[in-house]
């Protein structure tokens, strides 16, 4: 097919519609309500053989694609903010199904106040729930990384959100490079349950399950409640290597290549990382840019996927620089970022290896972030001397009063 | 024609080995809705005392595929079900979801209402045990006014039992019928006739709870007869706009024999600190109600 001009939610319409997803159900809210209202005008006017359940709310929208996916349907749906909030119950229970469901995120802060504007607290606040985390820079890799997400989470049994900003991308026109229906159909099967329904050997899924193993009619021992999660945590903790051999697989294929879990800008000789996720990493790209102009050795380490964590990837990239600007758009108040958080544990045991870490907030509610913004956040983790000086609160890049 | 008790078909789809409190309608009414469904049901259920029923992993005693779903959810996983099965072009099974009253009545009334807007081709019970029983007897706003609870203990509810088959109603379902576990030929024969209608289908299905109403274990199918022959259930169905009157239900409407309501509420200690004004406001209600039915069947 080729380039073509889109925004983020025209992208991840397609990307479904290349995936040939057999279920949508979707409710409408901003940023994501183009992403339903084009995938509506495919399944209308023929170019996708879907079933599209217009639900009356995000709770029973996962509800939907929950039980068609048990059914063996390739399930799709979108949401973001209040919408992901309401659908928290829903998204362990997907978790713990074990149904591969794939669910573009169009970033969006969370009320109270309301704002309908970009940051990252609505997915980052569902970290917990068993679900992989994709983040996208930009329109082509929301494509992709609905695709690569469908191929992963099918193979591990486990749902993928491919979180997007909201605005910034869901609604901004870029180059995307799409690929051909049969190179999709060739990368990317249908759905193959791991269960077929049957009215002669039917089954009780998701019952009641015990602390303890029980015996089942053949005998032997069945697990508990805490046996099945660990099965799930064992699976994610696996799915760096599958995600590392799709990507690759899908570099082959389609020229971009999602080995690295890791976007990586000029971090060979950088004295100061830029640590973030999403498009902010095109705006760190670009401070990178002016402050080498200003003899400043900048890089950017961005982060596609937040779960499973990249933790050897994460340890690798930033042990050997002396100073790193955690810069992210969400925050677990009373703390700091999570993402601060979990790249300083990453570097946890590497024996003084780590190097001094400023945490910034910036962008909350749609606040406009400017390289000239992260100029401000490197001259500023610059100036800390050393690990004992570096600031106990994250530091707010706001211009606010 | 009804069905006979000898034409009922043979083949089970409960096992023994149910997890149900003792003198539990719900199995009763449940393995007669399955003799008419068949086995190419798939059921969805919240977190109730169905799930009970239904078993602990990794054995169950139930014949049929189900889906366990969480408690505000069962329309929309039913919902999900349909679409699921019709994509893969498995179009030959029945979809029942099955939640109880707090399941229905409360949580559930979102997603349930919605589904019923989109003409969802299934069919939905709420079981009515009048409480929140699989968590130890709490109101719910299918609870009747009068009865003490676990969290109206010391003052009875105050506000009578939501109308909620009238909020189906106005939602226009395809079929529409109210049934009780102690008539299983009257039971057996709505669930055939709403297996064999497409669209959505909602089935109000009343069943005792010794355990919450407080009556002995013996008296199960006694006390679901008494509440149909005292009105406080009426037997009836609604298809293609016609109301009919059915069973016990319409042999009361033609002997005018209705029983009075404290004949039922003697029976259970949930209506022990009823007052006689309470009891006779309650007479009152059910009288209006009941003849609001006969005019409406025409009788």
């Amino acid at each position: 097919m080729g380039a073509k001009i889109l925004t983020g939610n025209q992208t991840a319409a397609l990307a479904a519609k290349l995936c040939r997803v057999q279920v949508i159900a979707a409710y409408p809210i901003t940023p994501q309500s183009k992403i339903p209202e084009v995938l509506s005008e495919y399944v209308e006017s023929g170019e996708l053989h879907a079933e599209f359940v217009r639900v009356e709310s995000e709770h029973s929208a996962m509800g939907v694609c929950i039980s068609a996916s048990l059914v063996g349907a390739r399930a799709f749906t979108a949401t973001a903010a209040n919408g992901l909030a309401y659908m928290h119950e829903q998204l362990h229970w997907a978790a713990g199904a074990r149904v591969p469901i794939v669910m573009p995120v169009t970033n969006r802060g969370l009320g109270a106040p309301w704002t309908i504007l970009n940051d990252m607290q609505d997915s980052i606040a569902q970290r917990d729930t068993g679900w992989m985390q994709f983040y996208c820079l930009n329109n082509q890799e929301i494509l992709d990384q609905v695709i690569l997400g469908y191929k992963v989470a099918e193979r591990l049994l486990v749902p993928v959100m491919v979180c997007f900003d909201g605005f910034r991308l869901s609604h901004t026109m870029m180059p995307v490079d799409v690929p051909d229906q049969e190179a999709v159909d060739e990368y990317l099967p249908p759905f193959r349950p791991a269960y077929e329904l049957d009215p002669e050997r039917p089954v009780n899924i998701n019952p009641v399950v015990m602390t303890d193993p029980i015996p089942g009619v053949d005998g032997r021992l069945w697990p508990g409640y805490m046996g099945i999660r660990r099965r799930l945590q064992e699976t994610l903790e696996s799915a760096l290597d599958v995600i590392a051999e799709e990507g690759r697989t899908f570099g082959a294929r389609f020229g971009r290549s999602y080995e690295d879990p890791l976007y990586r800008y000029r971090t060979e000789d950088a004295e100061i990382l830029f640590v973030t996720m999403g498009s902010l990493g095109s705006e760190a790209s670009e401070a990178c840019d002016l402050l080498r102009e200003q003899g400043v050795r900048a890089g950017v380490v961005g982060l596609r996927l937040f779960r499973p964590f990249p933790v050897k990837a994460v340890a690798e990239a930033l042990s050997r620089v002396p100073r790193m600007a955690v810069v992210e758009k969400a925050i677990s108040y009373g703390l700091e970022g999570a993402l601060a958080t979990e790249v300083k544990a990453a570097l946890y045991g590497l024996n003084g290896a780590r190097p001094i870490a400023v945490n910034f907030i910036v962008g909350l509610g749609g606040k406009d972030v400017k390289p000239v913004d992260l100029c401000e956040a490197a001259r500023r983790t610059l100036s800390v001397e050393s690990h004992g000086n570096a600031p106990l609160h994250p530091v707010w890049l706001s211009n606010e009063i | 024609m009804a069905t006979a008790l000898l034409d009922l078909p043979e083949k089970e789809y409960i096992l023994p080995g149910t997890r149900t409190c003792a003198g539990c309608g719900l199995p009763i009414a449940y393995r007669h809705m399955l003799k008419a469904l068949g086995p190419k049901t798939i059921v969805t259920l919240p977190a109730c005392c169905l799930t009970i029923l239904h078993g602990m992993y990794p054995k169950t005693p139930v014949l049929v595929n189900a889906v366990n779903n969480v408690f505000g959810g069962t329309a929309a996983s039913a919902s999900g079900l349909v679409a699921g099965l019709k994509a893969l072009g498995k179009d030959d099974y029945t979809v029942l979801a099955m939640a109880g009253d707090g399941g229905t009545f409360d949580m559930g009334i979102q997603a349930l209402s919605g589904a019923a807007e989109r003409q969802t081709n299934f069919i939905y019970v709420c079981y009515d045990n009048e409480a929140y029983m699989n968590t130890g007897v709490q109101r719910s706003s299918a609870t009747p006014a009068g009865a003490i609870t676990t969290t109206t203990p010391v003052h009875p509810k105050e506000q009578p039992k939501k109308d909620f088959i009238q909020i189906m109603e106005a939602h226009h379902p395809a079929y529409l019928a109210t049934t009780c576990s102690s008539y299983p030929l009257d039971l057996y024969d709505k669930f055939s006739k709403a297996r064999g209608i497409s669209g959505t289908r909602f089935i109000h299905l009343a069943i005792p709870c010794p355990a919450g109403w407080g009556y002995p274990t013996k008296d199960t199918v006694k006390i679901g007869r008494l509440a149909v022959e005292t009105g406080v259930v009426v037997l009836y169905e609604l298809e293609n706009g016609v109301f009919r009157l059915t069973g016990k239900s319409l042999n009361l409407a033609k002997t005018r024999r209705k029983r009075p309501v404290e004949d039922y509420l003697k029976t259970q200690a949930r209506f022990r600190k009823m007052t006689p004004e309470q009891i006779e406001a309650y007479q009152k209600a059910i009288d209006e109600r009941w003849e609001g039915f006969l005019n409406r069947a025409g009788l």
